[in-house]
């Protein structure tokens, strides 16, 4: 994992003390709400409904084990007991005091973490492969990458202020388990030659006009990575609307001016920026690289798994994905248990992750945007031991990819910006579907559920998607079929009219049980919905 | 409370400016007031006459003007580079860090507070147009000169 | 009637504009009839409430109501985790929201 250095160090520390310095002026009356709230938010400092809620980054969702034991100190010790992961793969507070957030940013401070461009309108935390660094087919690790633009978009002078939000994504294999397409830039590195380079994706987004963002360059070269994105966010912050918010993203521009226009405006800025030495030089990759490099792996490990104990056997067929090393397997942990709050871990289970990751998987652990976790590095002889662990914790759930893994914001539960609530939804839904025989049966099958329109549970990107509105003042449910936010990314359809909460729970067992008389020898849902289309669907439900 | 800041040596400019539009006209003026959403590239023939380039922020978020500065001091512009309008303390940094050079903020600014803000971050990730040295040129000093 | 809500600034807290100062109980809320904008800037400008504004609500058997479900979560807390509501020994006061 990157670690600091003074230079890091400083930068995070200054921040903690601007913002306390912030925080104080506010308190005492010579900051209004107004000039402090675009403060505050650049800090990760939200009103919600209940209380101020602090969003903490989580670079690239990856966490050492004092990492995410700080986590838990701060549950503890400032909230109220838990946390959430969210679908950025960063963490979220609920409950915080405003006058603690300035402590709180000195305690992450000093386990090398920060809640810099969590929220405002500047680049945010990039994203990547959960699997980075361990998957079989991976062209480079992108983590050192990501690193590199966590760097670079820090604080970046010109880009502090932008039409909206923007949101970055690295990945280096073919498969995308991290959306990377529908971020407003995604970079894919792949290989020409010896060298490795990005191709980059523009303009993707969900929100309120989803978009799957279009290939603008094929291959931009390690050393003029950073002066092409500034080219790109330059283009974007002179000519992005600033007339109306809900067109204010990227992907409006991109999608007005054209994919060909808005490439021709990026080649020309390039074309100037390239030559004014913005980017690092290739030693400062490689200065990062170690960083990542793999970790004391023991040799000669046996493959093998006591698959004797039939609940762990399915659990290990469901969780634990494949590793390259020999010997050793990527364990995930489902924080979707059957009525559970999806993402959400209490301190507890937060320090039991933490202990596990340092003592079973060499100090690492990674967060998932479907908001699970990850332990990437665990000896196939450890596995049984660490399931009943987590059983005993309650986070042994087997459901991975399945109809209860489901992704669901906070809703209106806790955000000020819902118009209905996600969470009892996603209860509910589990409990229908909980049997694992069922879920398995059913196969992968990714449900997604936004409480409102600015889409942060992907329900685009669902092969079943739920989008929560207000319908005059009662929630109100529409349903979605047939998105995915992976390397055959594609957007939901509405099927029509929305549905109470109870109805879409229903109308969802229904789209199921088409799926099930439909389906062809070796397809998913989402296959079979693309085979035959949304007719017989629509049939089931409203017929 | 500061109504003025200049970091620049000698006078500031006290020459009236013009609309962009007048100036590529015929005008005759060497101070330009840039709006936001005005492309700044249609200074660039004119950089040597120029002394004084107003940049003007309608609110802070509107983060334009940050741009309309660095690509005219990637261009070579040498002469002062004022933003005016809706400029807070917190703004002063990443102006300063995009070429600006001077400010003349709607709201006079705490003295205090700009010196402290000034003095906050001894260090930089990225290379702009301002001069400092990145992190990364720190860290390689044998590879990056200057 | 008319009622005005927003959040203390110091604990982020929900409350309630209850006649004479504030209340964590939207049960105690005042009714502000046309007052609640000059309440609002005279209360922010004061410290002691951020984010504040008005909202109908009415007045029921089980007391106060405001119109919109947000509020009545906004009232009762997390329906979802009753046990950091305002009335985390009322199973059903979830119920009320709805």
């Amino acid at each position: 994992m990157y670690r600091y250095d003074s230079y890091d160090q400083s930068i995070v520390d200054a921040r903690v003390e601007e913002f306390r310095d912030q925080v104080q002026r506010r308190l005492a009356g010579h900051l209004t709400e107004d000039q402090f709230k675009p403060l505050r938010l650049m800090n990760g400092l939200y009103l919600q409904l209940h209380a101020y809620m602090l969003r903490i980054a989580i670079p690239y969702g990856t966490l050492s084990a004092r990492q995410m034991r700080k986590l838990g100190e701060v549950a503890r010790k400032y909230d109220r007991g838990y946390g959430h992961f969210t679908t950025r793969t960063n963490i979220q507070f609920n409950w915080i005091k405003l006058a603690d957030a300035p402590d709180i940013l000195a305690e992450l401070a000093t386990v090398e973490m920060h809640a810099i461009q969590t929220s405002g309108n500047c680049i945010r935390n990039i994203s990547s492969d959960q699997y980075a660094g361990v998957a079989a087919d991976e062209v480079t690790d992108p983590r050192p990458w990501a690193e590199l633009l966590r760097q670079w978009s820090t604080f970046h002078p010109e880009f502090t202020y932008l039409p909206r939000k923007f949101k970055i994504c690295v990945i280096a294999t073919a498969e995308d388990r991290s959306a990377m397409r529908l971020h407003d830039i995604g970079l894919k590195l792949v290989k020409r030659g010896d060298e490795i380079g990005a191709e980059v994706y523009a303009g993707g987004g969900m929100g309120r006009t989803p978009m799957v963002g279009p290939q603008i360059r094929d291959f931009v070269p390690e050393d003029e990575v950073i002066p092409y994105l500034e080219a790109c966010l330059r283009v974007y912050n002179r000519y992005g609307r600033r007339d109306n918010k809900f067109k204010a993203r990227i992907k409006i521009l991109v999608h007005e001016l054209g994919v060909e226009e808005y490439k021709r405006q990026v080649e020309e800025e390039f074309a100037q920026m390239k030559v004014l030495g913005l980017n690092p030089p290739r030693e400062e990759l490689d200065r990062i690289r170690p960083f990542f490099a793999n970790p004391a792996y023991e040799q000669g490990l046996s493959d093998e798994i006591d698959r004797g104990d039939p609940a762990f056997a399915l659990w290990v067929d469901r969780q634990v994905a494949t590793h390259r090393q020999p010997g050793y397997a990527i364990v995930n942990i489902s924080l979707k248990p059957v009525g559970g709050i999806p993402g959400d871990a209490s301190a507890d289970q937060i320090d039991l992750i933490a202990d596990l990751a340092e003592h079973y998987s060499l100090d690492e652990l990674r967060v998932t945007h479907a908001q699970n976790l990850v332990l990437p590095h665990v000896k196939k002889a450890d596995l049984y031991a660490i399931w009943q662990k987590l059983d005993e914790a309650g986070l042994a759930e087997a459901n991975l990819d399945l109809i209860g893994d489901i992704i669901a914001c906070p809703g209106l539960d806790y955000c000020s910006l819902a118009n209905a609530r996600s969470i009892p939804l996603a209860q509910k839904l589990s409990e229908r579907f909980a049997s694992p025989d069922r879920q398995k049966d059913l196969g992968e099958l990714k449900l997604k559920i936004s409480g409102c329109i600015n889409a942060c549970g992907h329900h685009h990107a669902g092969h079943i998607g739920i989008l929560g509105v207000d319908r005059k003042g009662v929630e109100n449910f529409q349903l979605l079929l047939g998105g995915s936010g992976a390397e055959d990314a594609s957007l939901g359809q509405i099927t029509g009219p929305g549905f109470s909460e109870d109805g879409v729970v229903d109308a969802i067992e229904k789209v199921t049980d088409i799926y099930l008389a439909e389906r062809a020898q070796g397809e998913r849902f989402l296959d079979t919905y693309r085979r035959i289309g949304m007719k017989p669907f629509k049939e089931a439900i409203y017929g | 409370m500061v109504e003025f800041l200049s970091f620049r040596d000698g006078e500031a400019s006290q020459e009236p400016s013009v609309t962009v539009e007048s100036f590529t006209g015929q005008s005759n003026s060497t101070a330009v007031r840039i709006e936001a959403g005005e492309d700044a590239r249609e200074l660039l023939p004119y950089l040597d006459r120029l002394s004084l380039v107003e940049v003007n922020f309608p609110a802070y978020t509107d983060g334009r003007g940050y741009s309309a500065a660095r690509i005219l001091r990637e261009a070579g512009y040498a002469g002062e580079l004022r933003a005016v309008g809706d400029v807070l303390v917190d703004q002063i940094v990443p102006m300063r860090r995009c070429g600006f050079d001077s400010f003349h903020p709607d709201k006079p600014l705490d003295d205090a507070a700009v010196e402290r803000a000034l003095h906050r971050y001894a260090d930089v990730y990225q290379k702009t147009v301002d001069g400092r040295r990145p992190v990364w040129a720190k860290r390689h000093p044998e590879i990056v000169n200057g | 009637m008319k009622i005005l809500t927003g959040n203390d600034l110091g604990t982020g807290d929900v409350i309630w504009w209850a006649g004479d100062g504030w209340s964590r109980l939207v049960g105690d809320s005042a009714d502000v009839g046309d007052r609640g904008d000059e309440l609002v800037r005279a209360e922010e400008a004061a410290q002691r409430v951020v984010g504040a504004y008005v909202i109908d609500a009415t007045v029921t058997d089980e007391g106060i109501r405001p119109a919109h479900i947000k509020d009545r979560i906004r009232a009762l807390g997390p329906t979802v985790r009753p046990d950091l509501s305002l009335k985390p020994n009322d199973a059903d006061a979830g119920n009320w929201v709805i």
